[in-house]
């Protein structure tokens, strides 16, 4: 099974700065983690891997520091790591950056399943995962919070969602994003880290890619970002009480009509 | 301070560092209340070559030794001494085959117990010969190809929960130390049982067993070195382990350390940081001076130990009676730098106060190891006349 995770390299802190005159984020004088959620998609992938065999690829796109990110999978057993680095990648929004990143998965060659965190905490957009799926042209399914079953053919997955979880079947290849219930990433092992440390990471640069210059970078990105601003927090639904169904449904149309909603 | 640790023992540090904050400080006090066997925590140690680092490569291990062994415990110990004695006392089970094993038996246990698939455990101990280890009365007879054992060692830690014990019998109490053997046991063995464990005043993480022999059949390939020296099996162990104790006291100690030094620098009295106050900064500074001269001297002997000197035995208790009562000082330190809350079980001061206790006791206690240092000095002194 040949399985491909994205990982992304972001500032430790979960409270980042932004530039409040070209609305990015500050990196400087902050040290890099590899995206805590891309831990979790790291695990899944080794679990895969070490029940089913094959092979565990992880790509990043970033500055030749994101090298350090891949090592670090690695060291937790991945058998190979490119970096997508060069110039004509600077700059990138999810479309760009979704745009590279399939072109990388399709110059790998043969793969079954990709697997992303459900987002990466700088940006928190949450659309490089399924921008990818849609380069690619495969199914993706997002928040999975287990894998049920995987053959060669087909995944069975749990979606969460706000009440519970679908289960989703899905042809492969295919993309998965996956949250936190997923499990514990594990530690690294010192046989790992010793190798990570002398294995190499292979560089992909644009000329690398047979990508569409126009579509990489800043001249592929046609996002323009406004504003950045907390979102207002959702209150709390309210929960109607009653002793019995009856009384409930009473209490409900009583509210409805407080309200002049009815 | 910079002790020139090469990378490989740099990432050794640092990864049982980070296991230490991330998995088992988290889980510390839990330990500590339910008394329970940290099985899920000593399954990441394992996973992570951590049981390796002090196993020759030929046995699946990583090549290095009592130095690198120490690292691992030190870190693990800022976090919790009891899931630290879990893993030290597999080496202290490890390191006697390694030592005095043949060839066939190093081949037999030496791969599991660096996979940390197995643990390891080292019984000397029993009721009524502890210090005085000469006078155990653990018999070992021999039966054609078996040695029967019976009687009852005492606090063997790991008990019940390692796969491998080394254990300490007599072949003739009579003879003492000269009868003394050393025996591979492994759990399963039948005659071999568990009997009560104990409840403790620190490292509560940590399995303290007795172990019950009732004509228990020992194989003769299970015969470690050979007949009649197992007190100098024992010995010779005991010099290879003791700077690993010390280096659960240096860590003990430095978690000790950590946490005074972040309170002294957030409680506020009288306006102040106390940190602020002279009282506090001077105890802190005699703290951290008296941990690091502990480490350093627990890194040399364990440096020393490695490097083949033949005569550790008194450097080897130097830095177990140095280190221990170096961590004794500061965990009482840092319970009076948090005063009140320090006493209490919310905060992990007094645990840690509890956990040092230990450290002057086991693998001979500090009393005895002034004995041996004291007689090596008179010895020196005599053979300069
Ligand atoms: C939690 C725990 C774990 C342990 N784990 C193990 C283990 O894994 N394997 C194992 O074999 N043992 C183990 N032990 C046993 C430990 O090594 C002994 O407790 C220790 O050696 C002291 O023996 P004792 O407790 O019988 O004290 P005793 O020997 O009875 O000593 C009592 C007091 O008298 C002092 N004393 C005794 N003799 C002298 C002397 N000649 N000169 C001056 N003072 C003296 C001692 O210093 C002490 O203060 C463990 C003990 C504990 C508490």
């Amino acid at each position: 099974m040949n399985l491909v995770v994205l990982v992304k390299q972001v500032p430790e802190t979960t409270d980042v700065r932004i530039d409040r005159k070209t609305n990015t984020l500050i990196r400087e004088g902050v040290s890099s983690i590899v995206n805590p959620f891309d831990m979790y998609a790291v695990e899944q992938a080794l679990q895969i891997r070490d029940e089913h065999g094959g092979r565990v690829t992880c790509i990043s796109m970033g500055p030749p520091q994101a090298e350090a990110a891949l090592r670090e999978t690695l060291a937790l057993g991945a058998d190979e790591a490119i970096l997508l680095s060069d110039k004509a990648f600077a700059g990138a929004d999810t479309l760009a950056t979704s745009y590279t990143l399939a072109e990388a998965i399709l110059k790998l060659g043969e793969f079954d399943l990709v697997i992303c965190g459900k987002q990466a905490i700088d940006g928190d957009t949450a659309q490089v995962g399924p921008g990818v799926a849609e380069h690619l042209d495969i199914p993706h399914v997002t928040y999975v919070s287990k894998v049920e079953e995987i053959s060669n053919r087909h995944i069975r997955v749990r979606r969460m969602t706000e009440e519970g979880y679908d289960v989703i079947l899905s042809s492969l290849p295919a993309l998965i994003t996956v949250v936190r219930e997923i499990g514990e990433p594990r530690m690294p092992s010192i046989k790992g880290t010793l190798r990570a440390r002398k294995a190499q990471v292979i560089t992909w640069t644009a000329g690398d890619l047979e990508a569409d210059e126009l579509m990489l970078g800043l001249s592929g990105s046609p996002t323009q970002v406004a504003r950045i601003f907390s979102p207002e927090i959702r209150p709390g639904g309210e929960i109607i009480e009653g002793d019995s169904a009856h009384e409930k449904a009473r209490n409900l149309l009583a509210r409805l009509k407080e309200s002049h909603l009815l | 301070m910079n002790y020139f640790l090469t990378e490989e023992q740099e990432i050794i540090k640092e990864l049982s560092a980070k296991i230490a904050e991330e998995k088992i400080a988290p889980r510390a006090a839990e330990f500590d209340e339910s008394e329970e066997f940290p099985w899920n925590l000593i399954r990441i140690l394992a996973d992570s070559d951590l049981f390796a680092v002090w196993v020759p490569e030929e046995y699946g291990g990583l090549g290095g030794g009592v130095f690198e062994q120490c690292l691992v415990v030190e870190e693990l110990s800022r976090a919790c001494a009891g899931v630290a004695v879990s893993y030290a006392a597999s080496a202290l089970g490890g390191f006697p085959i390694l030592m005095f094993g043949t060839g066939e038996q190093k081949q037999r246990f030496m791969p599991e117990i660096a996979s940390g698939s197995k643990l390891a455990a080292f019984a000397l101990t029993e009721p009524d010969a502890g210090s005085d280890a000469g006078n155990i009365r653990t018999t070992a007879i021999r039966d054609g190809d078996h040695y029967v054992l019976n009687g009852t060692k005492q606090w063997i830690t790991n008990g019940g929960e390692a796969d491998v014990y080394v254990v300490i019998a007599t072949l003739d109490p009579e003879k003492g130390p000269r009868g003394m053997t050393a025996f591979i046991v492994e759990k399963g063995t039948s005659g071999f049982d568990f009997g009560k464990k104990e409840k403790k005043m620190g490292i509560r993480a940590s399995a303290t067993t007795e172990l019950i022999f009732k004509d228990c059949k020992v194989p003769v390939e299970n015969l470690l070195d050979k007949e009649g020296k197992g007190f100098l099996v024992a010995m010779r162990t005991l010099d290879k382990t003791r700077p690993g104790v010390a280096a659960q006291a240096v860590g003990i100690a430095q978690g000790a350390l950590d946490k005074a030094a972040e309170y002294a620098s957030t409680r506020v009295q009288f306006g102040k940081r106390i940190g602020e106050f002279q009282a506090i900064e001077h105890m802190l500074a005699d703290m951290a001076t008296q941990i690091e001269a502990a480490r350093s001297l627990v890194y040399n002997v364990a440096w020393m130990i490695d490097s083949g000197e033949r005569h550790v035995t008194k450097a080897a208790a130097m830095a177990k009676l140095f280190a221990s009562d170096v961590a004794m000082k500061v965990t009482c330190d840092a319970v009076q730098i948090f005063g009140g809350y320090g006493y209490m079980r919310d905060y992990p001061v007094e645990k840690m106060m509890r956990d040092a206790k230990i450290t002057q006791i086991y693998e001979g206690t500090n009393q005895i190891q002034r004995s041996i240092i004291g007689s090596a000095v008179i010895k020196e002194a005599l053979r300069r006349k």
